[in-house]
């Protein structure tokens, strides 16, 4: 009798394991021949059946994708859209965070509620008006323009992060600190901030990826001044195998990095959004 | 000088009243506890006088100035919080001199203070840790270092020990007492322990439901309980309870409870003729109570359920009636659960109490 149930228990486990490891690899397996064909050289993405190893590891793709015209102009245009992008979510979404996270107000949990729910509206019904709206007010076709919507697009997840991130330092601190000598803003900057700066760095972080990876308002709102995803999907039609293996390996990298950074932080997000 | 003056302190949580209209005043250098259940008021009454809470109704003096309106900074306070909320990111060092450096103190003096504190708690060869790097108990030494470096005039602790083990509250709690006698604050303490009341206070506030429900010194608090909530929460084991009628005959009152009529003293015959009341309520403390294996004069009968040898002396558990009777006795003493026994109760510890309010007559 005992024994049958821990085998029972061990098939669980064992099941649970098993799709875990398959739903993993689901995600790994394309990323990794993605970045095994990016550092092979250009021919060697035709061939079968497909390396599982870069032989011989070459630099070739990669040069070629970023020599390709517009790769690096768009690039740069990807960083500024997106340092703009943290910088606003941050200075707007930290401050809202910290309401959320410390404060107790009418309407808390609606705010909160309404804030998620703005990613409710698909960006597709919103983006005809938006590229009108942005035409008429003569801000289409630019780089500060676009980081605005990136920042509005980005906003839910920075005010949810920062907020679970004050969450987490106990108001018991900033107390005793106002009991110490402090106000509430000398409190504020001398506990409560350098206790969450790393949590929020993870949230700029997060905004930084979310706007390098955003396609679909930047393929309506620019024309000449793309960024590289909006680039990289119009001309993939017409581009070579070996361009679209090295640009989804050069557009995928600083998301995995940064995500390696940021994992704490996200499992709080998920695992306990209030406190 | 540093007196504290509640008048009328309200505070509202939603449609929870967290203390009402409490008016207490706490003498200079006094040691005032606070004491109460959990959720009776105590801690938002403590933070009221911080200034971490705004209160909905009333007003605050510390030192004769009203600091109603004033932020916790400028009240002359200093706090110990019951998570310690030493801060993780600093030193030891740099949290006792935390308040310091908010108020300027110069360098030389601010080094001479901190290291004074330190000191005092025998935290002095931990100055350069961070607080992750000490003990929990070292943890609220340091604390309570910080709370006294900046020499406040007012100190507030908020269940300081409560987060300690019992072994290490009990050496602490003799140490704050020593500690807190040299610094000449005034001092109000929160807590639930109704032991680390007794202990420590020079005054004890018992609270209950938002009301303070009497002020007086440990002994008269335990003596003396202004009513059966008080009696029955302060000390250990509880205060005993007996119901009883109350009669008036040719001489005066007389009260039969247990089958045994006892003889209020003056001042509840005085109570009792000016406004009479049905049921009358006796409470003696346990170590009162006389036993008796055989039958005596006046005394009630019952029997032995439990015997608790406690070391010091023995525990009985009575039943009398219908009621349960804690008992004292010799730990020599041969009682055994199931045996007759006979209490006889000290006639001047009897206290005498309204069966309906509960509060003490006379």
């Amino acid at each position: 009798m005992r024994s049958s149930t821990a085998l029972l228990r061990r098939f669980g486990r064992a099941l649970t394991y098993g799709l875990a490891v398959l739903v993993s690899l689901w995600v790994i397996v394309p990323i990794y021949l993605i970045g095994v064909a990016a550092f092979s050289e250009q021919l060697a993405v035709y061939t079968y059946p497909r390396p599982f190893f870069p032989s011989p590891f070459s630099t070739e793709t990669m040069e070629f994708f970023l020599r390709s015209s517009g790769v690096l102009a768009s690039a740069r245009s990807s960083v500024i859209v997106a340092l703009i992008t943290l910088v606003l979510s941050t200075l707007i979404g930290a401050p809202a965070g910290y309401a959320i996270a410390r404060f107790v107000f009418r309407g808390r949990d609606s705010f909160r509620l309404l804030v998620v729910s703005t990613r409710a509206f698909p960006i597709v019904i919103l983006s005809i008006p938006l590229a009108v709206t942005f035409i008429r007010w003569d801000m289409y076709d630019s780089a500060y323009s676009l980081a605005l919507m990136h920042t509005a697009l980005a906003l839910p997840f920075t005010i949810l992060i920062t907020s679970s991130v004050f969450a987490s330092v106990p108001r018991d601190l900033e107390e005793a600190a106002m009991t110490l000598g402090c106000n509430q803003f000398e409190a504020f900057l001398r506990i409560a901030l350098p206790l969450a700066l790393p949590g929020l760095a993870a949230a700029t972080l997060f905004t930084f990826v979310l706007s390098w990876n955003e396609v679909f308002a930047a393929v309506i709102l620019t024309v000449r001044n793309r960024t590289l995803p909006a680039l990289v999907l119009t001309v993939l039609d017409e581009s070579p195998l070996p361009y679209r293996f090295a640009g989804g390996f050069f557009m995928l990298a600083p998301s995995l990095v940064f995500m390696l950074f940021i994992r704490k932080y996200l499992f709080n997000l998920w695992g306990r959004v209030t406190k | 000088m540093a007196e504290i003056r509640l008048e009328n302190v309200r505070k509202v949580f939603g449609k929870t009243v967290a203390t009402r209209d409490v008016s207490l005043t706490i003498h200079d250098r006094e040691f005032m506890v606070l004491l109460g259940p959990s959720g009776c008021g105590k801690t938002t009454l403590l933070r009221g006088i911080a200034g971490l809470e705004q209160i909905d109704a009333g007003r605050i003096h510390i030192g004769g100035q009203d600091v109603t309106d004033l932020p916790p900074r400028k009240r002359r306070i200093a706090m110990v919080f019951q998570s310690y909320a030493v801060f993780p990111h600093l030193t030891v060092y740099e949290n006792i001199a935390f308040g310091l450096r908010m108020q300027r103190v110069p360098a030389a003096e601010m080094k001479k203070r901190v290291q004074a504190a330190a000191d005092l708690l025998q935290i002095a060869n931990l100055l350069d840790r961070y607080p992750a790097q000490v003990s929990g108990g070292q943890r609220q030494r340091v604390a309570v270092a910080r709370a006294i470096a900046v020499q406040a005039e007012v100190l507030l602790m908020d269940e300081p020990l409560s987060n300690l083990d019992a072994l290490l509250r009990l050496e602490m709690r003799a140490e704050l007492k020593r500690l807190l006698k040299e610094l000449n604050s005034t001092v109000v303490y929160v807590t639930h322990d109704q032991v680390e009341a007794l202990s420590l206070g020079d005054r004890i506030a018992v609270m209950k439901d938002g009301e303070i429900l009497q002020c007086d010194t440990p002994l008269a608090v335990y003596d003396y309980p202004a009513n059966d909530f008080i009696g029955g929460f302060i000390g250990n084991p509880p205060m005993n309870f007996l119901d009883g009628k109350a009669a008036m005959n040719g001489a005066g009152a007389a009260v039969t409870a247990g089958g045994v009529t006892f003889q209020p003293p003056p001042t509840v015959q005085s109570a009792l003729q000016a406004k009479p009341v049905a049921g009358v309520r006796l409470g003696i403390r346990a170590e009162n109570i006389e036993t008796n294996p055989s039958p005596a004069e006046s005394a009630l009968a019952g029997t032995v359920l439990v015997v608790e040898p406690l070391g010091s002396h023995n525990l009985l558990t009575v039943q009398v009636g219908g009621e349960r009777v804690k008992v004292n006795t010799r730990a020599d003493a041969a009682f055994q659960p199931g045996q007759a026994i006979w209490l006889k109760l000290a006639p001047d510890k009897i206290r005498w109490m309204d069966h309906e309010s509960g509060r003490t007559l006379g």
